[in-house]
């Protein structure tokens, strides 16, 4: 029986591409009409997204969408389940947030911002849906694609020289993706995730190098994206050069490499987790605690907010990252972290430019145009738009969020990142505790000390005690800080029910091969040798 | 046959490899440009090589997999194709709005 609420799995993949194709057809002028447009779309992904969360979390199995109703290895599928529908609430809060933040100028630094936005969200909302691994390549290259025009936006010189390397080592690690995809097609002979799940345990013993070599390359492609440590230089001054409103959505990118690696490393058998990927879980830890070390000398290190910021990010993947391997109870309590980091991030990136408004550095600026359309009066350097509700006591206020901030990313009581954290740690220690696993314990205690040393020196330097008049704080601009202060808020209150959905998602992945039989594999046709 | 494809896919990648480690904008994309012709004849090759063999049933023909390629590689190396030609169009953009705005071909925007 086929009613109509089960292609709403679909919509938050079709919705922004028609909004992104519709707002190409307006001149860059009607810029008022393309925020509406954009902000009623992110609204409507908003709501989706939770209808999905909300039908996951009473739903035992995953909603499975055959496109074109092709049956399952052969078609296209998208696959709804716990996790993949909290990281798409995720990414439309975070999306609907920097949107907002936009629209109170940044958005006409450039042209075409809500088009490349719109197209953003298509890649991340595909990305986060894809049943297999060829269109999971397709969407990571329309969310790279969309990123690539973002990090340019408002073109400025060192825009454009971070732009360089992220373009080139995104495309090199695209092509990692191909080789590692490639390598598993031509062992399993399947793309779609849930047929490999199948597969894997039929692979022949002279097969298993190759394909044990196929999954390590995908992995590192993972790893690129989502800043491991030596892989990840890039990722701080990509993100600091980016515009604060791209940058606060940017925070959600490095979570879909670890989505990615979350979703591969669940299909491995469970007790020959062993068999097919030896040195995965171990690789992982290593590989985090050192992203994790190296992050807490950066943030140590850094002079500005934004780097600050960057080098956060860097600590939350490293510590996600690191946790992999372990239980399906530390995973639950890496899931509650992950969601309660990229919020707290994400705001700081939007702060950050409301405590550096005074420098030139970072206010909006027009390069020439480059369309005939362009908005000729778009150039507002600081000045108020139309959108002029002046907040008073801002300083108190952007003084005040920035320390629950950066309280919430080092993981201090009461807040989420606190709960999370302690999670982590506890999950960590039950089985039993390994020199490794000690040192990791470690880092992160360390890295949460980094964190308020680092955010409370930025902040006395460029808070509390410049004597330049505090910048008027505007309403489109205080309301998506507020509203990623109200989530991380009653993500600490509601912390009871958020875990036992986090739980439920990480027990949920590690049965994704049992789970995807609602989806039954198909013999596929015997190639020859 | 697999060998000489082998050498023609490491000769390639290897050059590209060489030449993405150059300090030149240019050296870079060409390079990236050659690693992924070789990673296009790669994705090829995983679907086995065959001689004379189509993709495509012809009509009024039985599907005989023994008799066919492995149309699934093919595909993917069409939209692999695509992606990285759409690329390297951008980083050629790029490129030049870098030279444009640093005045240097160099790949961190200044000289040495």
């Amino acid at each position: 029986m086929t009613t109509w609420t089960e292609h709403l799995i679909i919509m938050p993949i079709l919705l922004p591409l028609a909004a992104g194709a519709l707002m190409l057809l307006f001149s860059e002028r009607r810029y008022a009409l393309k925020r509406v447009i954009s902000l009623a779309t992110t609204l409507a992904l908003i709501a989706l997204a939770t209808w999905l969360v909300r039908d996951a979390a009473s739903a035992p199995e995953p909603q499975i969408y055959l496109l074109g109703n092709w049956p399952a290895p052969f078609g296209i599928t998208l696959v709804s389940d716990r996790l993949s529908a909290v990281m798409l609430l995720l990414a439309n809060i975070l999306g609907f947030a920097s949107l907002t933040y936009a629209s109170a100028g940044w958005d006409r630094a450039g042209p075409r911002f809500h088009a490349l936005f719109m197209l953003q969200l298509v890649g991340l909302n595909g990305a986060f849906l894809t049943g297999d691994l060829f269109n999971l390549f397709v969407f990571f290259e329309v969310l790279l694609a969309a990123s690539y025009g973002l990090l340019l936006h408002g073109a400025r010189r060192e825009r454009v020289s971070a732009g360089l390397h992220y373009i080139s080592i995104n495309v090199a690690a695209s092509l990692l993706f191909l080789i590692g995809a490639s390598l598993i097609y031509s062992v399993t002979g399947t793309l779609n995730l849930a047929d490999l799940a199948v597969r894997i345990s039929a692979i022949l013993p002279e097969n298993l190098a190759l394909f044990q070599a196929g999954v390590s390359v995908l992995m590192v492609a993972f790893l690129i994206k989502a800043g491991i440590w030596p892989l990840g230089f890039w990722l701080p001054s990509t993100y600091s050069a980016a515009a604060p409103p791209v940058a606060a959505l940017f925070a959600i990118l490095s979570k879909v490499g670890i989505y990615a690696i979350l979703r591969m490393s669940a299909l491995m058998p469970e007790n020959s987790l062993g068999a097919a990927t030896p040195f995965a879980s171990e690789w992982f830890q290593i590989g985090g605690t050192a992203t994790i070390a190296f992050a807490t000398i950066g943030i140590l290190s850094s002079r500005s907010l934004a780097r600050l910021a960057g080098f956060s990010l860097m600590i939350s993947s490293g510590t996600l990252i690191a946790t992999i391997g372990f239980s399906e109870a530390v995973r639950a309590a890496a899931l509650l972290y992950l969601v309660s980091s990229t919020l707290a991030v994400s705001a700081f990136y939007l702060l950050i430019e409301l405590i550096a408004r005074g420098d030139a550095q970072t206010a909006p600026m027009a390069p020439d145009a480059v369309f005939d359309d362009e908005d000729p009066s778009r150039v507002e350097e600081n000045g108020q738009t139309e959108i002029g509700v002046v907040i008073p006591a801002s300083w108190a206020v952007v003084g005040g969020v920035f320390m629950f901030f950066a309280l919430l990313l080092a993981g201090l009581p009461p807040l989420s990142g606190f709960v999370a954290k302690f999670a982590i740690i506890d999950g960590l220690l039950r089985p039993q505790a390994t020199p490794a696993t000690w040192t990791l314990i470690g880092m992160i205690m360390i890295s949460g000390l980094a964190v308020v040393i680092a955010a409370s020196r930025a902040g006395v330097d460029l808070i509390w005690t410049p004597d330049r008049p505090p910048a008027p704080l505007r309403l489109a601009e205080a309301m998506p800080i507020g509203l990623l202060l109200t989530l991380s808020v009653a993500l600490t209150i509601f912390a009871g029910p958020a875990m036992a959905y986090a739980e439920q998602a990480s027990r949920a992945l590690s049965h994704s091969h049992l789970m995807f039989e609602t989806a039954p594999p198909m013999q596929r046709l015997k190639m020859a040798p | 046959m697999e060998f000489i494809l082998a050498c023609g896919i490491g000769i390639l990648t290897a050059s590209g490899v060489w030449l993405i480690l150059r300090p030149r904008t240019f050296q870079v994309i060409v390079g990236l440009s050659l690693m992924s012709y070789a990673v296009n004849l790669f994705i090829f090759a995983m679907g086995r090589l065959r001689i004379d063999a189509p993709v495509i049933v012809g009509r009024g023909a039985t599907a005989d997999p023994a008799r066919f390629a492995d149309p699934l590689p093919q595909a993917l190396v069409l939209t692999a194709i695509v992606i990285s030609f759409a690329m390297t169009a951008l980083l050629l953009v790029v490129l030049l709005a870098s030279r444009g705005l640093t005045g240097t071909d160099h790949v961190d925007g200044e000289e040495p």
